[in-house]
């Protein structure tokens, strides 16, 4: 319990992870908003299968030497690409991500086994990191962050449209096609972003978990990004503020946290529909 | 005083490969004028309005929209779907769909607005749909749905209706609701109505003028001219029998669902 959980000199931690807390919040809040897409756009499988693809152009930086971070993003870049073009039709899609999970994975695990730094590096990779996210690093998410969160704000109604009703939406000349590839784009900076902080294969629980928790509670178009974002960033901050003391992992508090969030928001919906029964 | 032309198609030919869908299509429809496109399946209804929304591009002739041609849609259209069961878990409401239809194409994020409300509750008020503003779109039945979408399609005042089977799926006392709205709308707001159906009947007493399209040939006039045995054999190239009984039209014998709705005939 006490590898769990350790909060004996609590206070003179928080100030060393002030910049990891504010690239996870702003984390969260990214994660949270185009996770609202990511759902209305039945984009999961997409989110799991760049991400590997991004862990693969991750593991190779690491390997060649080159930011880590630049590579995760080129290889979330590549990834989105391929499936926006390739992947048109919903049924297309599915099968080519399928196909290009496990070859990123391949790719990733074999320039991992070459590389003979830091064990931890390694593992960092696929499953997140421990806390100590270093300065250049916390810049990068920051700035993906931002360009993310403010594209997506830029593009909000259109996208909504494209989305949710693509047949009047495309009759109503909306670009709907140059918007989806834009959100690709931008989901594979979101991506590639997430992916240092919880790693690889934990990514959904960001871009994935909140936005679902918060469609069992409302449908207000206005509402469910706002809860997204809040749900995000409180699994974030809080995993953060959870394994400060540990030295494991933060993921694990990352997905158990967010996890525990989307049970919640279940009861919520179905101890409301009881209520409107009875 | 003539009308506006809204729509205007001129010696229009469309083929996918060898196969050809219509040639040298003519049709010319004035603001206000309800034209019902009837025709077997696959003899080009929806192709048609895909071709008129420029998402088909025509092996030869043009289609001007107000007089110039449509690239990749128009907010001078309002469109009216197919009927399709909406996901439960959309992040939506009826007034959130009305109110896309109205500044959906915009940048930026839905703030709310007093004077988008206003005009949002105006129109769920005259679609009688006030009761279910906010209920998820995934939880409307039919005809509510489409009710919200006829509302969806007039609210920004296009100046052409574009309606692909919205009636089909619904039974039939919703069919005649949706569609008296779909006419009371157009009278009030002036626009042209092009409307593809399989069954003419429900919008029979609504439409000035029809386009039947079979074999790759077409006629146009209104029903009483188009929709006749003679007139319809001709079009087929065999015998068809047009059936008239209190006051529903059925075509028989034209052997390719183009029937309509003799199987509802009670």
């Amino acid at each position: 319990m006490e590898r769990l959980f350790d909060f004996s000199d609590y206070g003179q931690l928080i100030p060393l992870v002030q910049n990891s807390l504010i690239a996870g919040l702003l984390l969260g809040i990214m994660g949270g908003l185009i996770g609202v897409f990511v759902m209305t756009r039945d984009m999961s499988f997409a989110v799991h299968g760049i991400s590997e693809l991004s862990f693969a152009g991750a593991a190779i930086a690491l390997l060649v030497g080159l930011n880590v971070a630049l590579g995760a993003t080129i290889g979330s870049i590549v990834a989105a690409i391929i499936i926006a073009i390739m992947g048109t039709r919903a049924k297309d899609r599915n099968s080519i991500i399928a196909v290009l999970m496990p070859f990123g994975l391949g790719i990733g695990i074999l320039a991992l086994a070459l590389y003979e730094g830091r064990a931890a590096n390694k593992f960092g990779l696929l499953t997140g990191q421990i806390i100590a996210v270093d300065n250049p690093q916390v810049f990068w998410l920051i700035a993906t962050s931002l360009v993310v969160v403010i594209a997506l704000l830029v593009i909000w109604r259109p996208l909504s449209f494209a989305s949710l009703d693509p047949e009047v939406a495309e009759a109503r000349g909306v670009p709907t096609k140059a918007l989806g590839i834009i959100f690709m784009l931008l989901l594979a900076l979101a991506v590639a972003a997430s992916l240092q902080i919880v790693g690889a294969l934990l990514v959904l629980t960001l871009l994935v978990t909140p936005a679902a928790a918060a469609l069992r509670l409302t449908a207000s178009p206005l509402l469910v990004p706002i809860l997204s974002m809040v749900f995000a960033a409180l699994a974030v901050v809080g995993g953060i503020l959870l394994a400060l003391g540990g030295g494991l992992p933060i993921s694990p508090y990352v997905t158990t946290l967010s996890f525990g969030i989307y049970l919640v928001a279940r009861v919520i919906e179905k101890v409301r529909v009881r209520q409107v029964k009875s | 005083m003539s009308k506006q032309v809204v729509l205007n198609i001129q010696k229009a030919s469309l083929s996918f490969g060898d196969r050809g869908i219509w040639k040298d299509l003519e049709l010319s429809v004035a603001a206000g004028e309800f034209m019902a496109v009837i025709g077997a399946n696959a003899s080009g209804k929806t192709v048609l309005l895909k071709a008129i929304l420029g998402q088909l591009k025509l092996s030869s002739g043009a289609i001007e929209l107000l007089g110039k041609s449509v690239a990749h849609g128009s907010r001078q259209i309002g469109y009216i779907p197919q009927h399709r069961q909406a996901d439960s878990g959309l992040p939506l409401r009826a007034r959130d769909l009305l109110r896309m239809g109205l500044d959906g194409h915009r940048f930026g994020i839905p703030f709310p607005s007093s004077a988008t409300n206003k005009k949002v509750s105006e129109m769920l008020e005259a679609v009688g749909a006030e009761d279910i503003a906010n209920t998820p779109i995934g939880q409307l039945s039919g005809g509510q749905l489409q009710r919200i979408r006829v509302a969806q399609a007039v609210i920004d005042n296009p100046k052409l209706i574009l309606a692909d089977e919205p009636l089909s799926a619904l039974d039939l006392k919703q069919q005649s609701l949706v569609a008296e709205l779909i006419n009371s709308q157009r009278q009030q707001n002036g626009a042209a109505v092009l409307f593809v159906t399989h069954d003419v009947n429900p919008v029979l007493d609504y439409i000035d003028r029809v386009l039947y399209l079979a074999n790759g040939q077409f006629r146009i006039g209104t029903p009483d001219e188009v929709l006749r045995s003679d007139v319809l054999s001709k079009l087929y190239g065999r015998n068809v029998d047009v059936v008239r009984n209190q006051g529903r039209i059925a075509v028989l014998g034209s052997s390719d669902h183009t029937h309509h709705d003799d199987e509802k005939w009670t």
